[in-house]
């Protein structure tokens, strides 16, 4: 915040870097950050909520993003969701679901990025074989941002 | 930085380069990325360290090539051709520069894909390291700056963009030169100059690209902006969902103000101008230029009512220029090679050229970037190869959620400006996405109107309700479980929309509906008539079928 020079216009940026440190944005840290730049908690929570990329709640251990961006959309992206929530949907300890918007790798339709590695080109029956491979070795490691 | 060491330092870069033997460049961008690119380049940086070609061969990342389908990709400089599909355990053939070991992965200049291509945006990109400031440099970069900061007045660089006749390329294709002009007639002291680079569209990796490979170009482009029309400051606002781009964007100002090329007293003139990050938390609405705004001002990304519009009041109140990506990125090339250069590229109401993203089922996918009225035809069938052969061309999809669709019957057509809204669709920022028979226009435009209907930023009536009922209606529709009463309510409420909504995400939401509407009403009324889905794609419960 010190180096926005506490200014309200900086918010977005503070949140940014919050969830960067913290992970997610909890309720007194949103609080403290309201505090800090003095603006309204309300103000903090409204812009917060408004935009996708905040979390308000610990991430889990895995995550799994399929991109349903029109080229993965055409590409068959609905089918890896419905296999990843079959294979996955009772396990909601360990897994993070969601839908992502076009990751920008249209090329490589479809997409799904499984702990921060995007899978391209992926079946559903390699999606699957993935996650257990993840629920064996644990995390695989990610060498690719997005 | 000076004239003299600007010129110093270019002609420096140059000999270095010209010393080795090659220059070896792997593409570290999204796509090659994701296909295993780190892994190439580090194994082929190991080939050199071994086999002791430090001193000849150089081992660099760089940004898109193009053709992303087949990544990862290495170029050549010195053979000048590009390797496809790269494995580690090519390394030392690629340093041997053996092609024998390359069968059918050797694209050289002449491979329909490249040579069908017009590159000024997009010139650098896949040919400097796009992390060094020297690479862009010896490419000529930051010229134009100089010469307009030190040799042109204000007024002479808005005559050389009004010359160039260039278009902003966000989509709307607003001229570039008059909007300058109105941000320099403004009587205030204070302007401001945005860059757009929220590209949200699903289906479109242009500006992210450009960004990630060749990022000076841009900044280098808003500052000739900011000398133009008198700005000191100007922001970067750069999507969320990027972070490379975001690293190599803010990587290339810090070295840009090392070098004293943004900041105070740019080339010893009188000229100051800084520019700043910021960075999108993941709303579509925000490419929305009064939106964005106000995401900048770390508020709520909601648009405001234009007019007034932004050269007049924008940031905190001041006269803002906004322009996308691509369109800065032409700027250092107009102010190079003159407008008149530009003018004669494309066609005479829209010069240039675009870049376009392929994607969806057609052979060659990845960015193309050809003159400004070039034919659909020519760019999916000579460039991308066409559609692959077990399936059949149905429609190629332009302009995101907010465009729509060219069916077979108007390959033909030119892709500018003014053609494309003829037949109910428009440029947009360049994402063009190929279906084939498998793909069912009537879940494609739910498809839209969900992503709209999730975007809406909720503040205007018409667009947060309105998306909300259209979905509903194309949802029950692939149900097989609409009625012909909605048809009519579903050409009522895109009017509706059309005319009422405060910003352009509502006034286009309905454009996806409406041009599926019109090239392919008979597969709406296959829907709703006889229950069934022509494409295949719709699971239509067996019991609302209807024998006809």
């Amino acid at each position: 915040m010190a180096r926005h020079q506490y200014s309200g216009d900086a918010l977005i940026e503070v949140l940014h870097t919050a969830q960067q440190l913290y992970g997610y944005l909890s309720q007194p840290l949103l609080k403290k950050i309201a505090h800090g730049l003095k603006l309204p908690p309300s103000r903090v929570l409204g812009v917060a909520t408004f935009y996708h990329l905040f979390r308000f709640s610990p991430s889990k251990p895995h995550s799994a993003v399929v991109c349903l961006g029109t080229a993965c959309y055409v590409a068959g992206g609905i089918e890896l969701m419905t296999a990843l929530r079959k294979k996955c949907g009772a396990d909601t300890s360990e897994w993070t679901i969601a839908a992502g918007r076009c990751v920008g790798s249209c090329g490589l339709a479809p997409i799904v990025i499984c702990d921060g590695l995007a899978l391209s080109r992926v079946t559903p029956a390699q999606l699957e074989a993935r996650i257990e491979e993840t629920h064996d070795g644990g995390h695989f490691k990610s060498d690719a941002p997005g | 930085m000076t004239a003299d060491t600007l010129n110093q330092t270019r002609q420096a870069e140059q000999e270095r380069q010209h010393r080795l033997k090659d220059r070896i460049l792997c593409c570290t961008v999204a796509g090659c990325l994701s296909a295993g690119a780190q892994a190439v380049r580090a194994a082929l940086q190991e080939q050199v360290n071994t086999q002791g070609k430090g001193g000849e061969i150089e081992v660099c990342g760089t940004g898109c090539m193009g053709l992303c389908c087949r990544g990862p990709l290495v170029r050549s400089l010195a053979a000048d051709v590009i390797y496809a599909e790269v494995k580690p355990e090519d390394g030392s053939a690629l340093v041997w520069g053996d092609q024998s070991k390359f069968e059918g992965r050797v694209i050289e200049p002449d491979h329909p894909f490249l040579a069908g291509q017009r590159r000024i945006i997009l010139a650098n990109s896949g040919k400097v390291d796009p992390e060094r400031i020297g690479d862009y440099f010896a490419m000529g970069g930051y010229q134009s700056l100089l010469r307009a900061a030190t040799e042109m007045t204000p007024q002479d660089i808005i005559g050389e963009v009004k010359k160039s006749g260039l278009r902003g390329r966000g989509g709307a294709g607003y001229p570039t030169g008059l909007k300058w002009e109105l941000v320099a007639r403004q009587p205030a002291p204070v302007r401001y100059v945005v860059c757009n680079a929220d590209e949200g569209d699903p289906g479109a990796f242009m500006n992210r690209s450009v960004l990630e490979g060749d990022p000076h170009r841009v900044l280098e482009g808003m500052a000739i902006a900011g000398r133009a029309v008198g700005a000191q400051q100007g922001y970067i606002y750069v999507r969320g969902e990027s972070p490379l781009a975001i690293a190599r964007v803010q990587t290339a100002i810090e070295q840009a103000q090392r070098e004293g090329l943004l900041g105070g007293r740019v080339f010893d003139s009188n000229f100051h101008f800084r520019i700043d990050l910021r960075i999108g938390a993941g709303a579509y609405v925000c490419g929305e230029e009064t939106a964005l705004l106000a995401s900048i001002e770390g508020k709520r990304g909601q648009p405001v009512p234009r007019p007034p519009y932004p050269p007049e009041r924008g940031l905190w109140g001041h006269p803002t220029l906004i322009n996308n990506v691509e369109t800065f990125a032409n700027i250092p090339t107009i102010i190079e090679k003159g407008g008149d250069w530009f003018a004669s590229i494309g066609t005479p109401a829209s010069p240039g050229t675009k870049v376009f993203a392929l994607a969806g089922r057609v052979v060659r996918t990845g960015l193309v970037e050809v003159p400004v009225g070039t034919s659909l035809r020519t760019i999916l069938f000579d460039l991308g190869g066409g559609v692959p052969p077990e399936y059949e061309f149905k429609a190629a999809q332009t302009g995101g959620p907010a465009g729509g669709c060219i069916p077979a019957q108007h390959l033909d057509l030119p892709m500018d400006y003014d053609s494309l809204p003829h037949i109910g669709t428009m440029m947009g920022s360049g994402g063009l996405i190929v279906m084939d028979t498998s793909s069912c226009m009537v879940d494609v435009a739910r498809f839209f109107m969900e992503f709209c209907m999730e975007e809406s930023c909720g503040k205007c009536i018409p667009c947060r309700a309105g998306t909300v009922q259209m979905h509903d209606i194309l949802a029950r529709m692939t149900r097989g479980e609409a009625t012909v009463r909605d048809f009519p309510m579903l050409e009522d409420l895109s009017a509706l929309l059309k005319e009422t909504s405060l910003c352009g995400l509502g006034l286009a939401a309905p454009n996806p509906v409406l041009s599926t509407l019109r090239h392919f009403r008979s597969e709406y009324e296959a829907h709703v008539l006889e229950r069934r889905c022509p494409a295949g794609h719709c699971h239509i419960p067996a019991a609302t079928q209807r024998n006809v």
